[in-house]
């Protein structure tokens, strides 16, 4: 698929061309027996498929045939990794809107139908459907090439992290585990396994996978008999992919190694705090605080200053906590972000101020957060008020 | 592919002509659009008056309407046009990106459709 969209240059044209390969193959190989060359074979016929459609569609409407690469086919069998990252790195073009590239992503990448993806997101099929379509027609109109411009491949990986990321959080930052999350977060880990075969040297692309790897780890204990969301403090960490964190440990050091820590190592490294801790108690802050100062070093947000308070809190107390965070409850970004205001609900609550906590949760609910979320809110006011 | 840039700028900030910023402004433009004429991509280009000079026309009912104005009064406008011919997305996205009004407002890559005439 990845190749023949090189050497055509049209995804749709090719997504077509390669089926009606696939489907000459299965009736012709089990009677003639399969070529010497499967994946050539394939290239060669879908290739000649989509150069006869090509021609169709410029006789029809009068338009220039778009230049398709003559190319030794045979020699193509040896690109197919590059062609694989070439396809990764078109569906994620900068030009296309994120929700469309995640779509496009899955489809052409991760190979999942469309109603796959529908479900995935909870959202419905017509809506993808649309994305796909207006994906190709953009890419088939603006004209984005497959390949990369010189010296754009550093940004077109981190533009790749994203759109894994997206697929693993669904847009944004949760404040409590979701239990349906799971099957989301798979694609995304074998999305981010893809793009490290791919390129094993990058270094964000390991920190990237380390970092999914780490947090997923935690799922079998962030919920509860009952399906609610169980904080992490008071998770059963038994419970933890004992091997994810081992694997999400070893990847992340080696690219520490490398001695670029960016962004997503840095986060794997938060993340790997955690997970390794053998118990809440255990764990870490100070270290966690000084990953979110280089954090903010070299990707400063909102997000990351939230975060940081929370840690500062585990170290210096609640009060010290709660000197940053409630600066930050005028942020644009972060008014309407829900853990902004049950991380300071809950330092009201360990500061014995009810009132104020009750408050915060009262924000928190406010923004209509997931029915999981709710319920444990409207709980904690419950408990408070009592 | 030809690809037509229209150049943004926000409304009022066009500096006084004659005064240091203009000088400027007009020697950034010029050194945009002598780049792409060296590069060989330039079709043709041009700087639009004010749209306090502009008039936009609708007809409905067979009626001609005219407003004194832009078709609609948004917050940034269309100072120029830089028609280019180029081999994708990308290159296009390039020019784009290096010409001033990029850096001061935005400017909007739009393939121009080929009709061939039968």
């Amino acid at each position: 698929m990845a190749t023949v969209t090189r050497l055509v240059g049209d995804l749709d044209v090719a997504e077509e061309a390669v089926q009606e390969a696939c489907a000459v193959a299965l009736t012709r190989w089990p009677v003639d027996g399969p070529p010497a060359n499967p994946r050539a074979w394939l290239v060669a016929v879908a290739r000649r498929r989509a150069i006869d459609r090509l021609r169709r569609d410029a006789l029809r409407t009068g338009k220039e045939l778009a230049a398709v690469r003559a190319v030794d086919v045979e020699a193509t069998a040896v690109g197919s990794g590059d062609d694989q990252l070439g396809l990764l790195f078109l569906c994620c073009h900068p030009a296309l809107d994120p929700a469309v590239r995640v779509a496009l992503t899955l489809r052409a990448v991760a190979g999942l139908t469309t109603a796959r993806i529908a479900a995935l997101f909870l959202l419905p099929e017509a809506t993808v459907a649309k994305r796909l379509v207006r994906a190709k027609q953009k890419i088939r109109e603006a004209r984005i090439p497959f390949d990369l411009p010189a010296g754009a491949r550093a940004a077109r990986v981190g533009d790749v992290l994203r759109v894994i990321t997206l697929v693993f959080t669904d847009g944004h930052v949760a404040g409590l585990p979701s239990p349906d999350a799971s099957a989301r977060r798979e694609v995304a880990i074998g999305l981010a396994r893809a793009l490290h075969g791919l390129l094993p040297e990058d270094e964000e692309g390991a920190g990237l996978l380390a970092l999914l790897l780490l947090t997923d780890a935690r799922r079998p204990g962030a919920t509860g008999p009952g399906g609610e969301p169980v904080l992490l403090e008071d998770q059963d960490r038994a419970r933890w992919d004992r091997d994810r964190i081992v694997e999400g440990l070893v990847l992340l050091d080696g690219a520490l190694r490398r001695g670029r820590p960016g962004p997503y190592q840095l986060w794997a490294a938060i993340a790997a705090c955690h997970s390794s801790a053998p118990t809440a108690a255990a764990t870490d802050w100070r270290r966690i605080v000084g990953l979110y100062d280089a954090l903010g070093r070299v990707e400063p947000s909102p997000v990351v200053a939230a975060n940081r308070a929370v840690a500062v809190a585990m170290v210096d107390g609640p009060a010290a906590g709660l000197a940053l965070l409630d600066p930050l409850v005028e942020h644009p970004q972060l008014r309407s972000w829900p853990p902004l205001h049950l991380a300071r609900a809950d330092l009201y609550r360990r500061l014995g101020r009810s009132g104020e906590a009750i408050a915060a949760y009262r924000c928190a609910l406010a923004l209509q957060p997931s029915a999981p979320e709710q319920a444990f809110i409207t709980g904690r006011i419950r408990s408070l008020a009592g | 592919m030809r690809y037509l840039l229209l150049l943004h700028r926000t409304a009022d900030d066009l500096p006084a002509p004659g005064t240091p910023e203009a000088d400027r402004l007009l020697a950034e433009y010029g050194a945009s659009v002598a780049a792409m004429a060296e590069a060989g991509v330039l079709i043709d280009c041009a700087p639009l008056s004010a749209t306090s000079s502009a008039t936009t026309v609708r007809v409905r009912d067979g009626a001609a309407i005219l407003t004194d104005g832009p078709a609609a009064e948004l917050h940034e406008q269309v100072g120029g046009y830089a028609l280019i011919e180029c081999a994708n997305l990308d290159e296009a996205l390039g020019w784009a990106a290096r010409s001033p009004a990029a850096r001061d407002a935005s400017v909007e890559v739009r393939p121009v459709v080929e009709v061939r005439s039968r």
